[in-house]
């Protein structure tokens, strides 16, 4: 099964929707600034992401090529509005503070881009493992960031005091600008160059080079 | 009254900037913003794409979608709210389909500079972003129709904007690590500090 293994584990690290891909960072980054509301963000996206690669891959020989985005997209669509009333009788509170971005799942570039990219050329297991490395892939960043920016910003972790805050007669002066939406840009900005500093393949040839100076540099013949 | 749909016209563009407070469109906007002309190429497109989708969109919430909506048809207790995102998502493809169709057609040279741009809109998330908020909000069909020419243009405004950014950025040495996608990444995190400085403003 080293396949399976294979398809499950390369997204998280090796081809990271977010870090490398650039996709579905849409609904990503508005919805980290608390753990819980980010963890139910994650589980939503990996379960519409791997049921929707078993489905379509399930029926992936009856789609007529033609219209197969048209029958992606409903199937990706009826899966959200289920996981988006789900959350509304259960979870009223954070369906709240999601708003609209469990809607967006729908157009959450992970969600197609695997339909299209795995789903329909591969089997049901297969694919199902696929979404589910990918949710996860996706999951894994968005924790990250919601870890970072709870803990360093408020001071807590899933609401629970965890560095005791100055206000509250501690001694943490909190970060608010981790509780800044923008300040998601930058974590991002510094992971993706971690991931690169470690992974050396995922960097970008510069589309431009600076030529050398013409001069000696202090780095000697260099 | 005028003074109010420019104080939402205002609010949408530069306040509430859908790129840049609510993240919205954002794959489109980190992969297409390394030239000015493409940038300004889907600009021009979103802000068309809005303008069409939104107000539509708000006219079949008000008249079949929402709780009794179908009251001019006889039926005065129906409530289709959970087919929303799904008619949503549909309507937005049909008018993009149409649209590219009629761009084809009637205006030939729009059609050329939009036409890789259009089929990408579907699945931005801008797009169905501004209905679902204009659903959150009770938008009425005038406010509606404001509201998705200001977000156009603030979505607009900032692609151009980070694409302007990104261009001078070539004549910079940044690390390794951080070509690309990292220093994109870094460079919207500032604008939207620019952007969050518009936040006191009140109208």
């Amino acid at each position: 099964m080293s396949k399976a293994r294979e398809v499950l584990l390369t997204p998280i690290f090796n081809e990271n929707p977010i870090a490398l891909q650039i996709l579905g960072i849409c609904s990503a980054l508005a919805v980290t600034s608390n753990l819980y509301v980010t963890l139910i963000m994650c589980a939503a996206l990996t379960i519409v992401v791997s049921c929707s690669n078993l489905i379509i891959s399930l029926i992936r020989n009856h789609i007529p090529t033609n219209i197969r985005i048209i029958v992606q997209m409903t199937i990706i669509a009826s899966l959200v509005i289920l996981v988006d009333e789900l959350l509304k009788a259960y979870d009223y509170e954070s369906s709240k503070t999601l708003s609209v971005f469990v809607g967006l799942i729908i157009t959450n570039c992970i969600v197609m881009g695997r339909a299209e990219a795995f789903a329909m050329k591969n089997g049901p297991l297969m694919s199902f493992l696929d979404g589910l490395g990918n949710g996860l892939g996706y999951s894994i960043i968005l924790i990250f960031l919601a870890v970072v920016r709870e803990l360093f910003g408020a001071g807590s972790l899933f609401g629970i005091e965890i560095l005791p805050l100055v206000q509250n007669g501690g001694w943490y002066v909190g970060n608010n600008f981790l509780l800044l939406p923008a300040s998601s840009f930058f974590i991002i900005g510094l992971l993706i160059w971690a991931l690169r500093a470690w992974k050396s393949d995922q960097v970008e040839v510069p589309q431009f080079t600076i030529a050398k100076n013409s001069l000696k540099s202090e780095k000697g013949a260099a | 009254m005028f003074e109010h749909y420019l104080n939402l016209f205002i609010t949408a563009v530069f306040i509430e900037n859908i790129a840049l407070t609510f993240f919205l469109g954002m794959c489109t906007f980190l992969a297409i913003s390394k030239k000015i002309s493409a940038a300004i190429g889907l600009g021009i497109t979103v802000v068309v794409v809005l303008t069409i989708t939104v107000p539509v969109n708000n006219l079949i919430y008000t008249y079949v979608l929402k709780e009794g909506a179908l009251a001019w048809a006889g039926i005065p207790d129906s409530n289709l709210k959970f087919v929303a995102l799904i008619s949503y998502i549909g309507i937005i493809a049909a008018i993009v389909q149409i649209l590219e169709m009629f761009l084809d057609k009637y205006i030939p040279v729009l059609y050329n500079a939009l036409g890789v741009f259009l089929p990408l809109i579907t699945v931005n998330c801008a797009i169905l972003g501004a209905s679902l908020f204009m659903q959150e909000r009770n938008y009425q069909f005038i406010e509606s129709v404001v509201y998705g020419f200001g977000a156009g243009t603030g979505w607009a405004l900032a692609i151009i904007a980070l694409a302007g950014i990104t261009e001078r950025l070539k004549y910079a040495d940044i690390p390794d690590g951080l070509q690309g996608l990292g220093i994109t990444f870094i460079t919207v995190g500032l604008m939207c500090f620019g952007f969050l400085s518009f936040g006191g403003i009140s109208l």
